[in-house]
Formats: structure tokens, C-alpha cells, sequence
């Protein structure tokens, strides 16, 4: 699958890969409800890394979507919460 | 849910909501091509609005930078002159410099580091808008084919995130720019106030007491040598009637004189 990074570009995402991304999903969604920024960076930081190691970056001239989109890497806990807009950060 | 999934879901629904505009995809391939266009022209001026504010940051650095120097020239001729007030008083305005230009070198460092991603990402965004503007116009002879169409709404919906991402990194950028400016116009009002003492202000009266420093031994010199002339020429007329030779004398060479003047006597 296709994930987008913010700012950083494209990669693409063997499937396998994908409980891996969960898992670390799972730490990042952990460290914003606590909103424990350190916690945020530091798992963000691990994901995005888990996708540029597993995955493999797109050319700059591909045009097509993303199955998902991260935000990059030095994005804040505050910028995130702007992204997502007024609903907050309640698990849904 | 996941973070992951929730920011792509928010992410996606905001960059395809700019390209509802049209119901033919034809029409929405053409309204694709210019805005992501108009978004590249944008992100080049937004890379050139923190170039400048970078800029901005280097002059004050430099402006602190040769305030610093000044003062540390001060401090030790205060030493030199055993003036530690003077001395300390220049050392703790170098120390209040030294702490902003710490802060600046964290803020041009970022800036920096903004400004590179945002080269890069103006970069991809023009790979993408040479290859848009090929493949769409294929895209559009090709229409009719249902497989084209999904195609086409690929294309679509991927220059609709790409322009998304490029629009949050320009966001980005911009409030870091607003803020840098705004500490920027501060640091500017410091400076001018002398409360940070750029080299223009309140140093000054730092450099006049260290020159008075250096002024008064010899003030002090020349004030006793007078005195002593005084005194001597009270008693002899001849001292009298050479006013010319005294004024003469006023310079540093005052004490080498003075043997000649014991002679004539």
C-alpha cells in the first residue's frame, strides 16, 4: 500500500508491513491522548522511520493517492490536533 | 480508531474537497492542472518569504555579534585600568548578548531546516506538474474508456493530496515565519532601546567612562605640572615674560622640559 509522509513524500508499503504500522500506531494514539509531546515525538518519529525502512520511496513525478497519510516527522502534538480539526482527539 | 487512520481520513477529505468543483473529470483534470500551478507559484513565494526572514535573523546576529566583541574589548580595558565595576558591568551585557544569539542560532537553524524541506517540496510538486500536464491531456482523448475514467480519478485525487500537503507545509512554514518575525521586531525594539546595548547605545557611556579612565592620570599629571609652574613663577619675573614658552609646553613632553627651564633660572 501507498502511505504518504507529510512533506516528505510517497512510499510504497508491502502489506505484510501493516500490523507492524498498527503497532506503532497504537504508541503514537496512546502518546496524544496522555498529550505527552516527548512520548508523541518519539513514537512518530519510530513510524515513520518503520516506513522509510520498509517501504520504498515513490518518484517525485508519481501522481496518484495514498491509502494513508502521516503527519512529518517534526510535527507537534498541537499541529496534529489543528489537522483533525474541532472533534478533538476521542478515540472514535 | 488509530491517529494513523483518523489524520489520513481528515487529511484526504480536506485536499479532495478543493477538486468537487467540477463534475466532469475532463473539466476537474484541467481545474487540477491550475491550481496546483497556482500552488507552486505560491510555495516558491512562501520559500522566498523565509528566505528573507532568515536573512533577517543573520543581520541581528551579526549586529549582536559585534556588540559582543565591543564589550568584550571594554571589559578588559577596564581591567586594564582596575575599573571591575566597569568591567563586570560590560561582561554581564556580553553575557545577556550571548543568550540571544544562542536563541537566534536556534531560530535561523530552523528556519534553515524549513527552508531546505520547502525546496524539496516545491521540487516534487514540479515533478509532478510536467507529469500532470502530459498525462492529462492523454487522459482526456482516452475519456470514454471506464478504465481511463478510474485513471483519471486517480490523477485526481493524488494531485489533490499532494496540493493538501503542500498547502500544510506552506501553513507550516508561515506561522513559523510569523512568529520569527515577531521575535525579530522585538529583538529590534531591544536593540534599540539599549536595553540589550547594540554598540550604539548605552555602551557608549561604558566606552566615555573607560576614555575617562584613561583621560584623568594624565589630566592629573597635567594639573600638578601647572601647579608647580605656579608656585615656581610667582617668585621669578622672567617666568612672566615668557608666556609664549608655557603654552608651548602644554603637551605630554611637559617633564623633559623641565630641566631646561631649571637652567635658565
Amino acid at each position: 500500500m501507498i502511505v504518504r509522509i507529510s512533506g516528505e513524500g510517497q512510499f510504497e508499503v508491502p502489506e505484510s508491513h501493516v500490523d507492524e504500522l498498527n503497532r506503532l500506531d497504537g504508541d503514537l494514539t496512546k502518546a496524544v491522548d496522555s498529550d505527552d509531546e516527548a512520548q508523541f515525538t518519539a513514537a512518530l518519529q519510530a513510524l515513520l522511520t518503520s516506513i522509510r525502512t520498509a517501504g520504498q520511496e515513490l518518484p517525485a513525478d508519481y501522481i496518484g493517492p495514498s491509502d494513508l497519510v502521516l503527519p512529518s516527522p517534526d510535527a507537534t502534538i498541537h499541529e496534529v490536533r489543528e489537522v483533525l480539526g474541532d472533534e478533538g482527539l476521542i478515540p472514535g | 480508531m488509530g491517529l494513523m487512520r483518523r489524520f489520513s481520513n481528515i487529511f484526504k477529505a480536506k485536499a479532495s474537497k478543493t477538486l468537487d468543483k467540477y463534475e466532469d473529470p475532463r473539466e476537474t483534470l484541467d481545474y487540477s492542472y491550475e491550481r496546483t500551478l497556482e500552488m507552486l507559484q505560491k510555495m516558491r513565494r512562501a520559500v522566498a518569504d523565509v528566505a528573507t526572514s532568515r536573512k533577517r535573523i543573520e543581520l541581528q546576529a551579526q549586529q549582536l555579534q559585534r556588540s559582543a566583541a565591543k564589550l568584550e574589548g571594554q571589559a578588559s580595558q577596564a581591567v586594564a585600568q582596575n575599573r571591575e565595576d566597569l568591567a563586570r558591568e560590560a561582561l554581564t551585557r556580553r553575557q545577556s548578548i550571548a543568550t540571544q544569539l544562542t536563541d537566534l542560532q536556534g531560530q535561523h537553524d530552523q528556519l534553515k531546516a524549513e527552508e531546505a524541506r520547502m525546496v524539496e517540496a516545491s521540487q516534487r510538486l514540479q515533478a509532478k506538474v510536467d507529469s500532470f500536464r502530459v498525462r492529462k491531456e492523454t487522459m482526456k482523448a482516452n475519456y470514454t474508456a471506464a478504465e481511463a475514467q478510474t485513471r483519471v480519478n486517480e490523477a485526481i485525487s493524488g494531485i489533490g493530496e499532494e496540493m493538501g500537503d503542500v498547502g500544510l507545509a506552506m501553513q507550516r512554514a508561515e506561522d513559523k515565519v510569523a512568529q520569527m518575525q515577531a521575535r525579530s521586531g522585538a529583538l529590534d525594539e531591544l536593540m534599540a532601546s539599549g536595553a540589550l546595548d547594540d554598540a550604539s547605545m548605552s555602551s557608549d557611556r561604558l566606552q566615555a567612562e573607560l576614555d575617562r579612565g584613561f583621560a584623568e592620570p594624565a589630566v592629573e599629571a597635567e594639573l600638578a605640572r601647572l601647579k608647580g609652574e605656579l608656585t615656581g613663577g610667582s617668585t621669578t619675573a622672567k617666568q612672566l615674560d615668557a608666556p609664549d614658552e608655557a603654552a608651548a609646553r602644554s603637551g605630554a613632553q611637559a617633564p623633559a622640559e623641565a630641566p631646561a627651564e631649571e637652567d635658565r633660572r
